[in-house]
């Protein structure tokens, strides 16, 4: 740790919302008044026991938590060094992560006595895990979802229209997550009253990044006392992959403060970063400002917001979440970066050694670790965020493998 | 010393018994040449104050019209550097309109906050409006935009409270935008009596005038909305006109003419009501 390394890496965000410069409020004067209200709502229950009761009995009897803590150990054998723990939230209700935040965020509208229910989504994960949500406690659920990602999610839209959500096409900008988030922001500043926006990312403004970490941290805290309790010790690296950043924050941010601990985020680097084409906001973005908050973004010399791309589209944003900027800056989390051909590479070395076909978007996580644990010592270990699993994308890989279905 | 041209506009628009026009256009829509024609032309054509759009890729405060028409200009090439340059120019022929950017953040966080605010007083802007610089976020361009002597002009809207009101007002100067619905632009259109209440109460708060915008679209809307605001703002029914023009094939002379035509019938409206 340099000198200036603060107290402690968990501290943030602070009372504006900024963890150092990134974070923040950027939103139009009419979702203020309501945005303060969210945070009003977020610091009143966080901490309420009757809160906290329901949101834990239903991770529990409803997601499935604890999601185990699994060592690896034939893909382990295969790479020849480390040993890789998957956390294994593919096994949530839903497939994903995505869940540990919805359900958090409409106990929340619940209580603020919101009565409608708006989403964004790219992938579809976090649609499904939202509408999953409001058919439980029935909420009408709008989803704003890229025509374009409709057109290649097909099995997740059918999903959310199955759980009696109403999908809206965006046609907007460049048709994909970045627009929807935009016309799910249009739709909340027309519908304020009664309407309440479940984001699905630790991005946003203020108390988003915060709120959606909160619900996440689930993944790190269960990690880190699995693990402990197994070896009586601490992983010496962690990993995940990182999109807005949501499963990755979930995981990292019980470990900050563990020294010893090897952090590291994996973007999507899509066809190289030096192709243009990729989705890595940290290794080829630069700072600016969208959807509320202050972060890296890919953008170009006049500040114009680029289009993402990665094989994966949970990880195809243009930006990332303002405590991964952070985090990035203050240097304690390592940010590397994991192309498409490679995650498809890690894609079939996990089912085939492991039996276990994960999403896209931790075949990334996956295969950076599967560069990492040969040059460690077999006596060290690495947890990998398993934050979902592949079902959804066993069209894409067969199209990208050259399969027809 | 700069010049005060909001100030003097509003004092020379209710010495002539009525209320400020102001319009909005966009800037390179539909291509660089056929917007500095548009703009050189407004004042002309009856707009006393006028707002030129800066494009962003992602304007989330905004309904379809000025979507696409971001879009649009963009896709011909407009950037944050040739916006400035078309005030430049338009400068060189009109001294007295004022005109204020407005836009979202990112594109003049990546200019760089300060330079762009000295470029923008040296080539005569009036003021800015930026969508998503909340009261919240004053340190970023508020503050140095009224050391400069730069208008910050603020949106309020129906969801501001009494106390919400101050905090907006705090680093307002030049004059308040009432956003009549809450929503994005373009779309429906507000209730005329809660208008007239809204414009009330922010006048409880605040001496500076008051403009109310978002949803005006017509000559008869712009009359009743001046009966009671200082300026009325109309954005998306004149970008939309741009549109109209692109659609049926029109030369880009013959779009300027349409707009500044709907301009004038707009600015029909303010001369009935001075009667």
């Amino acid at each position: 740790m340099t000198s200036n390394a603060p107290e402690s890496y968990r501290s943030g965000p602070d009372a504006e919302g900024h963890f150092g410069i990134f974070g923040g409020r950027f939103v139009a004067e009419t979702l203020m008044p309501l945005i303060l209200e969210v945070e009003k709502a977020y610091y009143r229950y966080r901490d309420d026991p009757d809160f906290l009761r329901e949101l834990n009995y239903l991770a529990r009897d409803y997601v499935g938590r604890p999601s185990p803590l699994y060592l690896a150990e034939r893909l382990s054998d295969e790479l020849g060094g480390a040993r890789i723990y998957f956390k294994r939230d593919e096994l949530n209700h839903t497939g994903a992560h995505k869940i540990n935040n919805t359900l958090g965020q409409i106990l929340l509208a619940k209580r603020m006595g919101k009565t409608r229910i708006i989403a964004e989504t790219g992938a579809g994960q976090h649609g499904v895990a939202t509408a999953t949500v409001c058919a439980l406690f029935n909420l009408p659920c709008v989803v704003y979802m890229g025509e374009k990602d409709i057109e290649r999610q097909a099995p997740n839209v059918f999903r959310m229209r199955l759980l009696g959500a109403e999908i809206k096409p965006v046609t907007s900008g460049t048709a994909t997550l970045k627009d929807a988030m935009n016309d799910a922001l249009r739709d909340w500043v027309a519908n304020v009253e009664d309407t309440f926006y479940i984001i699905g990312t630790a991005a946003g403004p203020h108390p988003y990044p915060e709120m959606v970490r909160d619900f996440q941290c689930v993944i790190g805290r269960e990690a880190r006392e699995q693990f402990m309790e197994r070896t009586g010790r601490l992983p010496d690296a962690i990993a995940a992959c990182i999109g807005g950043g949501s499963n990755a924050i979930g995981l990292f941010h019980p470990f900050l403060d563990d020294a010893g601990v090897r952090i590291i985020g994996v973007e999507a680097a899509g066809h190289g970063i030096e192709s243009g084409e990729h989705a890595a906001s940290l290794t080829g973005g630069h700072p600016g400002v969208l959807h509320g908050n202050r972060t890296y973004l890919l953008q170009d010399d006049d500040g114009q917001i680029c289009d993402a791309h990665s094989i994966s589209a949970g990880l195809d944003y243009p930006g990332i979440g303002p405590e991964h900027s952070w985090l990035h800056e203050s240097g304690r989390v390592e940010y590397v970066s994991v192309t498409d051909d490679e995650a498809l590479e890690a894609f079939q070395l996990c089912c085939r050694t492991e039996g276990i076909i994960p999403a896209l978007e931790p075949s990334h996580a996956l295969a950076h670790v599967a560069k990492i644990a040969p040059e460690m010592d077999r006596k060290q270990s690495i947890i990998m965020n398993l934050c979902g699993r592949g079902d959804k994308d066993v069209f894409t890989v067969a199209k990208a493998l050259g399969v027809e279905l | 010393m700069i010049r005060d041209r909001l100030a003097e506009r509003f004092a020379s628009v209710r010495d002539a018994g009525r209320s400020a026009l102001v319009t909005f256009v966009t800037a390179g829509d539909p291509d660089p040449d056929t917007a500095q024609a548009i703009l050189d032309g407004l004042p002309a054509a009856g707009a006393d104050i006028i707002e030129l759009g800066m494009p962003f890729s992602d304007p989330m405060a905004d309904g379809p019209a000025i979507q696409v028409a971001n879009l649009r200009a963009l896709g011909n090439g407009i950037t944050l550097k040739k916006t400035l340059a078309m005030v430049e120019k338009f400068r060189a022929g009109d001294d007295d309109t004022p005109i204020v950017l407005m836009g979202y953040y990112n594109p003049i966080h990546h200019y760089g906050v300060q330079a762009f605010i000295d470029r923008a007083i040296e080539i005569g802007v009036d003021g800015l409006i930026i969508v998503d610089l909340p009261p919240e976020e004053d340190v970023e361009m508020a503050h140095p935009c009224l050391t400069a002597g730069l208008h910050w002009i603020r949106l309020t809207t129906p969801t501001s409270d009494d106390a919400r009101l101050d905090v907006v007002l705090k680093n307002s100067s030049g004059f308040v935008y009432y956003v009549s619905i809450t929503g994005i632009t373009g779309t429906r259109s507000a209730e005329q009596t809660s208008v007239a209440d809204a414009v009330a109460r922010i006048r409880r708060h605040t001496d500076l005038p008051v403009a109310v915008g978002f949803g005006i679209k017509t000559a008869d809307q712009v009359r009743e909305v001046a009966s009671v605001a200082d300026g009325v703002v109309v954005g998306s029914a004149i970008v939309s006109q741009v549109e109209a023009g692109v659609d049926a094939g029109q030369s880009g002379g013959d779009i300027a003419a349409r707009v500044h035509e709907f301009v004038r019938t707009l600015a029909g409206g303010l001369s009935q009501e001075a009667q």
